[in-house]
């Protein structure tokens, strides 16, 4: 199973005086749901980036499995906040686009796209065109065509981040069973408290300035979730507002601190 | 058929009040048409009416009848219909090899450093220049057969679609990029995939105003240079003033230039139908 380790790592936009991120260090193995929590500006999306390869850490060591990581890769799944699909290919064919790149012939891609799409419970939407969908439902097929190339772990950018309230429930209980079904591990980030807290197996608290991890908690409530209990049941548990209202208090206390280190 | 919906949206809320009578509106197809046929009538008028000598302005029959004989039987040795291929064949050759060529330019431009330095300021150099400006350099080094015309148009035509393919080229979603590079995709497989597909609004973009430049272009050095085609039907009936010939080859070169500008019209809602929709 993939095991995803970065170590010491940085990374710093070339001109810029201080680095995006310092000296983070995470592993992702099998069976883990990590998210990364934070306030714009704390370096999650360029973590992300700098694990999916567009972008190179200026210091430390990214790898899967052993082997460092060099540029991006059908090995590591993205699924963008913005879902990134291909206007010009349908449903399935957007689905079935790894598949075609790594030159899968048709009939076979076909087949796995429609596998994936019934995964996303999208099934009976593979003629349709990407501007027929709803915001949902193209973060859907994002995450159908990020599955059916079969990475061996899945990127998540803020993926529910554009959607509406009752949509975003939805797509996390989804998620939840994908993750649960397919066993892939997933990195996630969030700016969501509540979505970083269900979600999570292991949830690491971003700061900026320049972007760290200030805290690491392992959860389970995702897991619950997969055990059979229901989300309503879990997120009135006491247990997950009290994490949720600590999790809450420190994103506070780290704001506070920031504008009294702006104010200095 | 969208203006025939919107007094029936608009009436709906206000079925309490009398209904004084079916509000009617006009499409827009509806209005152009008839201007077109105000602009004929008022021709018609002008002619009929015996204010202007038919030969400074003919009626709109006598040139009809015209167009029937030139059809039928020709003028200058050929009918209209053989100065038309000629035209239509000039410039579908310079249009074929332009978008042959300038379309991988212009990727390259758009997606290559050092080709967008060598490039670049050539085709900038040159594109200002008014196509006719250079015909005499090019009727010296080619002659006034068929392949300096062709030649014309063809650079008429290149610039636009080089550039307005670069532009399309640079200005591609990086989150696509992204996206594919994330499922595997190589650099040949990012252009043909991704980078060819979000730039056909701008080809198709540059096509159009390639053809339009070179359609001009083209009548205009067939009235210079040319023993057959449209502009120099145009050109020789006029210096005999043979002034319905000239106002028929004016309105078939308008008419072309319309069906073609159409035609492309068509052509990127068939081809590109997710230009501008949101997604």
């Amino acid at each position: 199973m993939a095991l995803l380790q970065l170590e010491r790592i940085s990374a710093q936009y070339p001109g810029a005086a201080e680095p995006v991120l310092a000296d983070i260090s995470l592993t992702l193995g099998p069976r883990q749901l990590l998210v990364a929590l934070g306030p714009s500006g704390s370096g999650k999306t360029s973590l992300l980036n700098l694990i999916a390869g567009f972008v190179e850490p200026s210091a430390g060591q990214i790898t899967l499995d052993g082997v460092p990581i060099k540029g991006p890769g059908a090995e590591r799944g993205v699924v963008f906040q913005d879902d990134a699909l291909l206007p010009w290919q349908d449903v399935l064919a957007n689905v079935g686009f790894g598949l075609e790149l790594a030159g899968v012939p048709k009939p076979k891609r076909e087949a796995r796209a429609r596998e994936m799409l019934a995964l996303v419970d999208l099934a009976g939407f593979e003629q349709r065109r990407v501007w027929q969908l709803s915001g949902g439902q193209k973060q859907r097929v994002g995450l159908a065509r990020a599955l059916a190339a079969d990475p061996r772990l899945l990127l998540m950018d803020e993926p529910f981040g554009a959607l509406d309230a009752f949509t975003r429930e939805q797509m996390q209980e989804l998620l939840l069973q994908v993750w649960q079904r397919t066993a892939k591990p997933v990195f996630l980030i969030t700016h969501d408290i509540e979505e970083a807290v269900f979600l999570a197996t292991d949830l690491v608290l971003l700061a900026p300035n320049p972007g760290q991890i200030v805290e690491r908690l392992s959860l389970d409530f995702g897991r619950r979730y997969g055990d059979g209990e229901s989300a309503r049941s879990i997120k009135s548990d006491p247990r997950f507002i009290e994490t949720r209202e600590h999790v809450l208090a420190k994103v506070f206390s780290q704001r506070s601190a920031t504008r009294q280190q702006e104010r200095a | 058929m969208s203006s025939y919906e919107v007094p029936a949206l608009v009436r709906a809320p206000t079925t309490r009040r009398p209904v004084i009578g079916p509000r009617f509106t006009l499409s827009i197809r509806w209005i152009s048409s008839l201007t077109l046929i105000a602009l004929l009538t008022v021709w018609w008028a002008i002619t009929a009416s015996g204010l202007i000598e038919p030969l400074f302005l003919p009626s709109p029959f006598a040139v009809l009848q015209k167009g029937w004989l030139l059809a039928t039987s020709g003028y200058m040795d050929a009918t209209l219909w053989q100065h038309l291929g000629a035209s239509l064949q000039r410039i579908g050759l310079g249009l074929l090899f332009a978008i042959l060529t300038a379309v991988p330019v212009g990727i390259a431009i758009g997606a290559n450093r050092i080709a967008r330095g060598v490039l670049d300021p050539l085709i900038e150099f040159y594109r200002p220049i008014p196509p006719l400006a250079y015909l005499p350099l090019i009727v010296i080094w080619c002659g006034i057969g068929e392949l300096s015309k062709v030649l014309l148009i063809y650079l008429a035509i290149f610039a636009p679609i080089a550039i307005a393919t670069a532009t399309g080229v640079r200005t591609v979603d990086p989150a696509k990029l992204r996206a594919a590079q994330s499922l595997g995709a190589t650099r040949i497989q990012l252009i043909r995939h991704v980078i060819v597909p979000s730039a056909l609004p701008d080809i198709l973009t540059g096509i159009r105003i390639g053809l339009g430049v070179g359609w001009s272009t083209l009548v205009a050095a067939e009235l210079i240079a040319a023993t057959s085609g449209l502009g120099f039907m145009v050109q020789s009936a006029a210096q005999f003033l043979v002034t319905d010939v000239v106002v028929l080859g004016i309105l078939v070169i308008a008419l072309i230039a319309f069906a073609m500008e159409m035609g492309l019209r068509t052509l990127q809602r068939k081809l590109v139908p997710w230009h501008g929709q949101a997604h």
